[in-house]
């Protein structure tokens, strides 16, 4: 029996094991949108605010599960309101498939209403994408998008479908199974024997890790590696939450404000095991030092990323998972107690310099604040800073997916916050996309079940806060932790350290009333300034079933430590404002 | 050390490919010296040569960024030493009765031949490598051209050595 194409797009996504998509719809959609109506007992549709926000929410969706995130959106200002989140995917490697509706196939190249070249639009941004001309080419192109998606180094993938496409008549034979990856390639054995011997032969082995252990489910193998070496472990940005943040050799994310511990312990190190992990440059700072005192094994999946931006003493490209299981059964299991002995002594003097720049943060608390500080007028032992909101939270959180937001809080979270679990720390890390944490929290909370919990900063928030719409009306739980400085902080932070305090439109001077917000998008809501008024809050927060907002008010000047200068190196660090 | 490469990608036959081709040399900041692209023996392949400077890491960056496209089905460095690389050029120059006998020689001696003649310009037809079109273009400057193009770089491997699809 023939069946139009819009009805072959949901079957397939039906066929591919796609519970859930997130959306919104339009002119050139209403036929697929017509079919998602008829099959709502059998795909769930979630509409957003703004195509944006389904974007992320289907981002957020794929990393929180580890399936294909979809979202669906209309033609033109649609198509190109998805093109953030798009972007937000591939640079992180994100599993999705986006569907865009366009003018039908006789009115492309016209400039017709709503019609925009998404698929020209988004080729930097796509693992692939395609535009499907012929009704009977679209299950299989649909099929191929998955495909791409998931294989090797996941993406996303585009697919535009021209509404006379939709309604076109074809015959539609459903496969009875979701279309399995592009076989994996594996590490070469003359390789890993090279790395074994060079790893053997290290007295002071380093790993490094980064998002592919997550999404080449690697966990296990990785700490197995540290643990039969001896070696501590660090992580990049994507890499958290693939081992637990108390696991005793992991010495937590480095980079430009990475952990002291982690970062200084890579550049003593005379060897460097780096796998699944991309080196971008808020990873290494300054490139030519970075990697100058150690040898470097760079394990991926992705041949692209071996010695692209740092040069390797050994390039492997391989299924990360395979390559570190492999190489276990060739290494000798070593106690390397001096390179121990070091590290737990940089894990001290981390202690050591955290507790003395927070004590200094204290002390000079807005003493020479020139932006309308929200937080004044309290005494700064009582105030709330970022570390206790982070701590607070965490204790009643249990094991809820954290999402966060982009800037200060987002580094924050990512020093502070105690992961247990892969696939439950949410976070724009390459693309570095505000607004990027709503989305991400509600596509977690429907794809899982369970609570989600975003950390924002009044900033971010305020560049999707839209997003509170969906996810009261469906229901969602989610905790929203807004760290409001009532400024840019990040960027101020800059300003303060390298631009002479010039303050220029980092500080917001909004009137916004988060409280109010949340009040009018029918959420409830608390603000804090205080780590009582805040356990109280969390109390609430965390045992109501639907969306609330924690309004955590803090300093304008807290800054986010260590840091590495832009361009800097690790003898640069800064991990205290004098 | 900045050698020029001539690398063969075979690619899908499909509307789009040389954006995605081309797109990645922009993006990646890679800078092409010439491109082609033309059909292959087979209905479903199209054939693009590519010629770039750089160094032996960007040659492989190069490589590695065109074998992650979905639509490429091979890359192949060429090895000079083993390939046949071509390069046609056309050419228009002033057809002035001073200079009229010099070019005719010149094309005889390039092995070119001349393919549209009028009162006031003549048309050259040449093919070689990159070398010889330079230096052919070189020999008429003072004659006057009055326009040129040439087609980059067309490049095979010499002996039984194709460049063949293996995903």
């Amino acid at each position: 029996m023939k069946i139009s194409g819009a009805k072959i797009v949901v079957e397939t996504l039906i066929e591919q094991g796609c519970d859930t998509v997130f959306g919104y719809p339009g002119g050139q959609v209403i036929n697929l949108f017509d079919e998602l109506y008829l099959n709502r007992e059998r795909i769930k549709h979630i509409l957003t605010a703004h195509e944006q926000g389904a974007s992320h929410a289907a981002d957020g969706y794929a990393r929180a599960t580890g399936k294909t995130g979809v979202v669906i959106a209309t033609s033109g200002p649609g198509a190109t309101n998805l093109v953030t989140g798009i972007a937000t995917a591939y640079l992180d490697s994100v599993p999705m498939v986006a569907i865009t509706g366009n003018v039908p196939c006789s009115l492309i190249g016209r400039d017709s209403f709503q019609e925009v070249d998404i698929v020209g639009v988004t080729m930097p941004v796509t693992k692939h994408n395609f535009i499907v001309k012929e009704v009977s080419e679209l299950a299989d192109t649909l099929r191929t998008a998955f495909r791409i998606a998931k294989s090797g180094r996941p993406g996303p993938v585009l697919v535009d479908i021209p509404k006379d496409v939709q309604t076109a008549l074809c015959e539609f034979t459903p496969n009875n199974q979701p279309v399995v990856p592009y076989p994996l390639s594996f590490a070469l054995e003359e390789k890993l024997e090279k790395a074994a011997k060079m790893i053997n032969e290290s007295e002071r082995p380093y790993i490094y890790f980064g998002g592919g252990i997550i999404s080449g489910k690697a966990s296990d193998a990785v700490i197995a590696l540290a643990e039969k070496t001896d070696a501590p472990m660090g992580c990049s940005l994507m890499g958290l939450s693939a081992v637990p943040s108390d696991h005793p050799r992991f010495l937590g994310m480095q980079g430009m404000h990475g952990h002291y511990a982690s970062s200084v312990a890579e550049d003593e190190a005379d060897l460097v095991i780096a796998l699944g992990a991309r080196f971008s440059d808020r990873a290494t700072g300054n490139k030519a030092r970075f990697a100058k005192n150690f040898k470097l094994i760079h394990i991926d999946i992705d041949i692209a990323e071996l010695d692209k931006n740092i040069p390797s003493d050994l390039a492997v490209q391989g299924d990360i998972r395979d390559a570190a299981e492999r190489l276990l059964t060739m290494l000798e299991k070593k106690e390397r107690p001096e390179w121990s002995a070091r590290i737990a002594q940089l894990r001290e003097e981390e202690k050591v310099r955290t507790e003395r720049a927070l004590a200094s943060a204290r002390e000079k608390i807005c003493s020479d604040c020139t932006a309308p500080c929200n937080a004044q007028g309290l005494p700064a032992e009582e105030r709330l800073d970022p570390y206790t909101i982070i701590d607070i939270i965490s204790e009643y959180a249990g094991d809820s997916v954290i999402a966060t937001d982009v800037g200060q809080h987002q580094m924050w979270a990512a020093q502070r916050y105690p992961l247990k679990k892969p696939r439950t720390f949410l976070t724009s890390g390459g693309l570095g996309t505000m607004g990027y944490g709503m989305g991400a929290a509600i596509g977690a909370a429907a794809a899982t079940g369970k609570r989600s919990v975003l950390f924002t900063g009044d900033g971010s928030f305020g560049m999707n806060l839209n997003e509170l719409a969906t996810s009261v009306s469906q229901g969602l739980p989610l905790v929203i932790v807004i760290m409001n400085n009532g400024v840019l902080g990040m960027v101020r932070q800059w300003q303060t350290l390298f631009f002479d305090r010039h303050y220029s439109n980092t500080t917001l001077n909004r009137k916004t009333d988060f409280v109010k917000l949340a009040e009018a998008f029918g959420a409830d809501a608390a603000r804090c300034f205080t780590p009582e008024q805040l356990r109280n809050a969390a109390k609430e927060a965390f045992s109501c079933s639907g969306t609330y907002i924690i309004d955590c008010v803090i300093d304008c000047d807290e800054f986010v430590l260590p840091m590495l200068p832009p361009g800097g190196s690790i003898d640069d660090i800064i991990t205290e404002i004098k | 050390m900045n050698d020029q490469y001539v690398i063969a990608v075979l690619v899908s036959n499909i509307s789009g490919v040389l954006s995605r081709v081309s797109g990645m040399f922009t993006r990646r900041g890679f800078n092409i010296d010439s491109l082609t692209v033309g059909e292959t023996e087979s209905g479903g392949f199209s054939r693009i040569t590519i010629a770039f400077h750089g160094d032996e890491d960007i040659k492989d960056k190069i490589l590695r960024q065109l074998q992650k496209l979905h639509d490429v089905r091979e890359v192949e460095v060429l090895d000079r030493k083993d390939t046949v690389i071509r390069e046609l050029l056309l050419i228009k120059v002033r057809n002035k009765t001073e200079s009229r006998q010099d070019i005719m020689t010149a094309v005889e001696i390039f092995r070119s031949k001349i393919v549209d003649y009028s009162p006031t310009a003549l048309v050259c037809e040449l093919t070689g490598e990159t070398s010889k079109i330079d230096a052919f273009i070189e020999l008429l400057k003072p004659y006057g051209i009055m326009e040129m193009c040439r087609t980059g770089i067309v490049a095979i491997e010499r002996g039984e050595n194709c460049l063949k699809t293996a995903k």
